[in-house]
């Protein structure tokens, strides 16, 4: 029968049609387009073994050690200590000292009359890298270091509360400052007593007590690295300082924007002008430039007419002003903000400095604190949001004056208080540094060099652990939902991460600072590019009960005859063979 | 848009207002209200809108802020706000900017069932999408504690796939039942969640407090409805001595022109009119299935003809 025969070939060529070019086809046109991700690498960067390297170098000058104990110079030494931090995250800090004697040039310099001078004069000398400590260490009888008791009295008198300096003073009077700490990244330290019939190791294991005091105070310290973590590992046992710090800095961020308002509630009474300009140039964009590593900052201001604040303020008879007592301060600054202008641009976290210049009829205006004192600042902020300063006109001008009164901000002041509370707000430790210790005032730039290294290696250390916690939480994401489309970018992006990651943790190893930031920031960057895609929306994607809707009523009823013919030419075939089997038998 | 949603937009506008009474500013308020309420025709007082039928507090004012309206409150951006996976040109009033140390409030009211909240009639959100939301959220820290109140029928089904840490969900109703609140009764429930008799409110709240990891009694209604800033005083400051310099002049000295600014052409009508449509996603017309069909059922009968179909059957 060839019409049977021409049915039976027929549905077989259906359905090898079908099988062979059909379902490739239908599979190929349907696959969704996921580029290759680096998911091995990125598997791998889930536990991370971070080791920061310091460079310190201890320079002996003339008339510490006896030539004995100088024979064995130059030398270095390796110290390394490990944290544990979890399960996935480990750290490891490898101190590598280096001990020589001072060249001519550098006693020369040391040579000075003041310790300012000295540390101006040796920074000509040579420029140490990012992120290393330089420590001098001067004869015991030296005249360098300056007569602490009336500089430590101004300087604890700003950081210690009353009772505390009544206590400190004995203390302070009678001992002589220790450790000369200077604008850069160089330290002069007061020999303690060596005996000469010492040998060099003795000497050394005296003195690295000392040292060891210096760079925690120079370098960063271990409580600021875990803070800086804090992405990656859950905090459990915080001190309340440390996490007032942590609270308090403005989380690593690829631009920040500053916004500087003058807000006068009186015009009528009070013409303010403030250089505002020339103030920022001054004053602000120094210490912007030398932050420029870190973040990109945009600075603009505005000034505010009629704003009040949301609080009343007291009427305080003893000293015939008003007061604004601590705790009215929190609900100051929501009333306020809803007034204030900004970037809509740009989704920069925005860090506002506020100047209050209260009305004619509330003059002066007064912060006190917690214990009802007077504030000297008459200013205050709130962590990672901004400052606010109140500044008070009513002495400038007398009773019969003629309104509107034209006022001149005295821009130093202000921007001084600014400046110290921008400083708090982008993360600069408080540091408490021991007792014989004097710190450098930071000068025109704003910031010491041994500040902005500690800033350097927690910023490095906390982009690193958000980027490596990003790149794997999307590695996740992308494998779990498996019909998710992976552009190209978004493969460039992430390969991009890891490798600037690696690269960053490797720098970080080999202790060059200023790369391991610069390559960290790309990290963080690509990485949240990366995640923040707005094409990852798995809500985009089909589940699998809807593929299923959609393809049974297509697929379904073309398959039913091909398979029913090819069963029944299956039976068809079985009973051929059974009628032969039966007719051979 | 239907008339009979307008106490959904009632109570979200009146969460709204007690949320900004009690501190938060605009700044950190995403309002989406999926219909309008105060301009619709059938409101006999148009641009208010008021929580209780004495009309005594009209919840619309003069300040709201509303940064999601009518058809932008769909599934896909509620999610893109939530994960941050916003387009570049949104400003900042349409973004979620939370960081670590940011509570956040979640209200959701409207229409719903097991498993599901209805967006705009047409579309539903799920409790796996929105648990895997908040579970984005957590990786990249977007909250620190999070609070979310669901007021729909059913709603104690939507936070039952949640898995994050520090999440708190309030539902106005259990599975299988349905919600009929009015925004103060609501409240009133709200304030004590625990004692409230089945008289005074129609369906039983629920709670989950399980993935919270502080006690839930110690937690107070503010740290979510509430602001209150962390405040420290200023102690140091620095000694600014060197004076002022004068801004950098521009180059060229003598008289310098400032050029008047005005407005950006704007794209004239008619180009505007005879703008080209924009390049879709190419998709087979609808008839090509169909006539795809026909072909193949027109090839099979020619092959076997009809009387050959009990070759096959």
């Amino acid at each position: 029968m060839p019409e049977k025969q021409r049915g039976r070939y027929a549905a077989l060529a259906i359905a090898a049609v079908v099988i062979v070019v059909g379902i490739p086809l239908w599979w190929k046109t349907t696959e969704t387009y996921r580029a290759w991700l680096p998911f091995s690498e990125i598997s791998e960067l889930d536990s991370l073994q971070l080791q920061l390297s310091v460079d310190i170098e201890v320079v002996f000058s003339r008339g510490t050690l006896t030539p004995e104990q100088q024979k064995k110079f130059p030398l270095s030494h390796v110290n390394e200590k490990e944290h544990q931090v979890d399960a996935k995250t480990g750290l490891r800090y490898k101190y590598e000292t280096r001990y020589r004697t001072a060249t001519i040039m550098e006693e020369d310099a040391l040579n000075q009359p003041t310790a300012a001078e000295a540390d101006l004069s040796l920074h000509m000398l040579s420029e140490s890298s990012c992120g290393s400590v330089v420590v001098y260490v001067i004869p015991e009888s030296s005249t360098l270091l300056p007569e602490v008791r009336f500089r430590a009295f101004v300087y604890f008198y700003i950081l210690k509360s009353l009772l505390k300096l009544i206590m400190l003073i004995p203390a302070v009077y009678f001992q002589d400052v220790k450790v000369y700490v200077g604008q850069r990244r160089t330290a002069l330290l007061r020999s303690p007593p060596f005996k000469t019939s010492w040998n060099l190791k003795e000497v050394l294991s005296n003195l690295d007590v000392e040292v060891e005091q210096v760079v925690s105070t120079m370098s960063f310290g271990h409580q600021d690295i875990v803070a800086a973590l804090s992405n990656r590992v859950r905090m459990t046992k915080v001190t309340k300082e440390s996490m007032a710090d942590s609270m308090r800095a403005i989380k690593s961020s690829p631009g920040y924007e500053i916004t500087f308002s003058l807000l006068n509630p009186d015009p009528k009474s009070h013409s303010l002008h403030w250089d505002i300009e020339g103030a920022v140039q001054s004053y602000i964009q120094p210490l912007l430039n030398k932050l420029a590593p870190i973040a990109n900052f945009s600075v603009d201001s505005q000034i505010l007419y009629y704003a009040v604040l949301g609080v009343n303020p007291r009427f305080d008879n003893s000293v015939s002003a008003y007061t604004l007592s601590a705790d009215s301060l929190s609900h100051v600054i929501n009333p306020v903000e809803a007034r204030l202008g900004s970037n809509a641009a740009s989704s920069n976290p925005v860090l506002n400095f506020l100047l209050y210049v209260p009305d004619a009829h509330h003059s002066p205006l007064f912060i006190r604190d917690h214990s009802k004192r007077e504030v000297p600042s008459n200013a205050f902020h709130s962590p990672r949001w901004g400052g606010i300063m109140v500044y008070n006109v009513n002495e400038m001008y007398g009773p019969e004056a003629e309104r509107p009164v034209d006022i001149n901000i005295n821009m130093a002041k202000v921007m001084g208080v600014f400046l110290a509370q921008l400083r708090l707000m982008l993360g600069v430790q408080h540091t408490h540094p021991p007792t014989g210790f004097v710190l450098q005032s930071p000068g025109s730039a704003g910031l010491a060099d041994w500040e902005l290294d500690r800033l350097l290696w927690s910023r490095s250390v906390e982009n690193i652990a958000t980027a490596s916690t990003t790149i794997t939480s999307l590695a996740q994401l992308l494998d779990q939902i498996g019909n998710i489309v992976i552009n190209d970018n978004i493969a460039q992006q992430v390969s991009s991460a890891v490798t600037s990651l690696q690269s960053a943790v490797a720098e970080l190893e080999a202790g060059n600072l200023a790369f391991a930031l610069q390559y960290s920031r790309e990290a963080i960057l690509a990485s949240e590019r990366a995640f923040f895609d707005p094409s990852l929306l798995h809500l985009l994607y089909f589940p699998d009960d809807q593929k299923f809707a959609i393809y049974i009523p297509l697929f379904l009823p073309m398959c039913v005859p091909i398979v029913l013919s090819l069963l029944k030419i299956v039976s068809e075939a079985k009973k051929r063979r059974a009628d032969k089997q039966a007719k051979s038998d | 848009i239907f008339w009979f949603n307008y106490r959904h937009v009632a109570n979200t506008l009146s969460v709204y207002r007690s949320v900004k009474r009690l501190g938060i500013p605009d700044s950190h308020i995403v309002l989406m209200l999926a219909d309008d309420m105060a301009c619709n025709y059938r409101n006999p007082k148009p641009a208010t809108v008021f929580s209780h039928k004495n009309m005594e507090l009209n919840v619309y004012g003069d300040d709201v802020e509303v940064d999601y309206r009518g058809y932008e409150v769909t599934v896909e951006n509620f999610l893109r706000v939530l994960t941050g996976r916003l387009p570049p040109s949104t400003p900042r009033s349409k973004r979620l900017l939370s960081d670590d140390r940011s509570n956040i409030l979640i209200y959701l009211t409207g229409h719903g069932g097991n498993g599901f909240l209805k967006f705009q009639d047409s579309e539903e959100i799920s409790n796996m999408e929105l648990a895997d939301a908040f579970e984005q959220m957590w990786q990249k820290r977007r909250y620190n504690e999070l609070l979310f109140i669901i007021d729909t029928c059913q709603g104690a089904s939507m936070y039952e796939r949640f898995y994050s840490p520090n999440l708190m969900a309030l539902a106005s109703s259990q599975v299988g039942e349905d919600s009929l609140s009015v925004s103060h009764t609501f409240f009133t429930c709200l304030f004590q969640f625990k004692v409230c008799p089945q008289s005074q409110c129609v369906s039983t709240p629920g709670h989950r407090t399980d993935l919270f990891q502080r006690d839930p009694g110690s937690v107070l209604i503010t740290d979510f409805f509430g602001s209150v800033r962390k405040v420290e005083i200023t102690k140091d400051t620095i000694n600014l001595t060197s004076p002022v310099e004068p801004p950098i002049k521009r180059s060229g000295s003598g008289d310098i022109q400032i050029e008047s600014l005005t407005y950006v052409d704007q794209l004239p009508v008619a180009e505007i009119i005879h703008q080209k449509p924009k390049q879709k996603d190419w998709h087979p017309p609808d008839g090509f299935i169909l006539g795809l069909w026909t072909l193949i059922l027109l090839v099979f009968f020619q092959t076997y003809g009809i009387k050959h179909l009990k070759h096959i059957f």
